[in-house]
């Protein structure tokens, strides 16, 4: 059977691709945030995961306002990054894992969760970005992708208590896969940030330390969040704090932190890194 | 709408917003591509209208000014390839929608890690 290894949350600012591109992780500005990646890389190197489920928000790459999926998963062989018009380098292809997405959505759909069902997905930042971080080097991708995306641009946005559900779905979905491959889980976005508006620049440090903390301890907190309550403490796009709750409830079993870094600020945004393994439950393991 | 009070300087993107902004919007998604941006700066004028831009978004866009395109429905991540086209990253517009210079803009940013 499939198996959930663990999972890794962290933020995805376009300009991490700029500092890759122009070899700045060594930096003041960016050796905090880069060196978070440190631990993953060694956990990475241990634990070999064959797949990568990559929870993130798309923004206006891919999706466009003339119909906008709240939850969209792709289930392709191939996805391409392609230019957002601000000069980031496009990175390359990643291999897809069509039977895990369709067996995803089959399962997701027989738990009541209508998605929207890709066959071609172009892939920004949000997901490149983080697999650039984990996979350092421009090596060729050692892992297959399922990519999820959640709808954080357009209100009404799925509640925290949706994702959270949406995410034991996946978990319990990806638990059900009859091939023995392991998983590893992203979640990507956030935290507090704020690009339009006189509050532009908003970054809420407490509430981010807070978000951190019931990652760890106590996830069903964030699932209780209001909208309107993320936008007030995390700022207009701190919703994509979204990710990161998906991304935790599905980790099915015995959570345990491995990393957590919080640097503030990567560009206008609270800059936070966790890595957690995930182990079966003691009856998981007794049934095998 | 049902999102709930206001968030003082917190632009909210929702149904109204999105209806407003729509053509705005379509004209900046289509930043993706550098043709679409080429042909923009080649001739501003032709492109607002190919998109059919009301005279409040093409004063919008004009005037080069987040806070206007925001007001006239524009969604600050189809925006931000707007943006994109003149080298402007998000301290740039951040510092312009708060009125800051560009260095305040980012010791305010540093200043909340503190
Ligand atoms: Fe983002």
């Amino acid at each position: 059977m499939a198996r959930i290894i663990g999972g890794l949350t962290t933020s995805h600012v376009p300009s991490i691709g700029k500092a890759i591109a122009q070899k700045e992780q060594e930096s003041p500005y960016w050796k905090p945030f880069f060196d978070a990646f440190k631990p993953a890389h060694e956990w990475l190197a241990r634990e070999k995961p064959d797949v990568a489920v990559v929870i993130y928000n798309d923004h206006g790459l891919n999706n466009f306002l003339d119909k906008m999926p709240t939850f969209a998963i792709g289930a392709a062989a191939e996805y391409h990054n392609a230019d957002e018009g601000w000069g980031i380098p496009v990175l390359k292809p990643f291999r897809g894992h069509p039977k895990l997405s369709w067996h995803i959505i089959e399962s997701l759909v027989a738990d009541e969760f209508d998605i929207t069902m890709c066959q071609e997905v172009l892939v920004d930042h949000a997901f490149t970005l983080p697999m650039a971080l984990m996979y350092p080097g421009n090596i060729d991708w050692p892992v297959a992708t399922v990519p999820v995306m959640l709808n954080s641009v357009q209100h009404p946005l799925p509640t925290a208590r949706r994702c959270y559900k949406l995410g034991q779905a996946i978990g319990r979905a990806i638990d059900s896969f009859p091939e023995d491959i392991k998983v590893v889980l992203l979640g990507t976005g956030g935290l507090s940030h704020q690009l339009d508006g006189k509050r532009a620049g908003f970054i809420n440090k407490p509430f981010d330390l807070w978000c951190m903390d019931k990652m760890r301890n106590d996830p069903e907190a964030l699932a209780r969040l209001s909208n309107h309550e993320i936008v007030e403490k995390a700022g207009s796009q701190g919703v994509e704090l979204m990710t990161w709750i998906a991304m935790r409830a599905a980790m099915t079993g015995r959570v345990k932190e491995l990393h957590a870094t919080y640097h503030v600020p990567i560009s206008n945004t609270g800059g936070a890194v966790m890595l957690f393994e995930n182990n079966p439950q003691p009856h998981a393991i007794a049934a095998e | 709408m049902t999102f709930g009070a206001p968030i003082p300087g917190t632009p909210v993107f929702d149904g109204d917003a999105a209806v407003k902004g729509y053509a705005l919007n379509k004209m900046c998604f289509s930043f993706n591509a550098k043709e679409n941006r080429d042909a923009f700066l080649q001739n501003e004028e032709a492109y607002c209208d190919k998109y059919r831009l009301s005279d409040e978004q093409k004063q919008a866009i004009k005037s080069r000014n987040v806070l206007q395109l925001i007001a006239a429905g524009g969604n600050v991540y189809y925006l931000a390839k707007f943006a994109g086209i003149f080298g402007l990253n998000v301290q740039d517009i951040g510092a312009q929608q708060t009125g800051m210079s560009i260095d305040d803009f980012k010791a305010y940013l540093v200043s909340q890690g503190k």
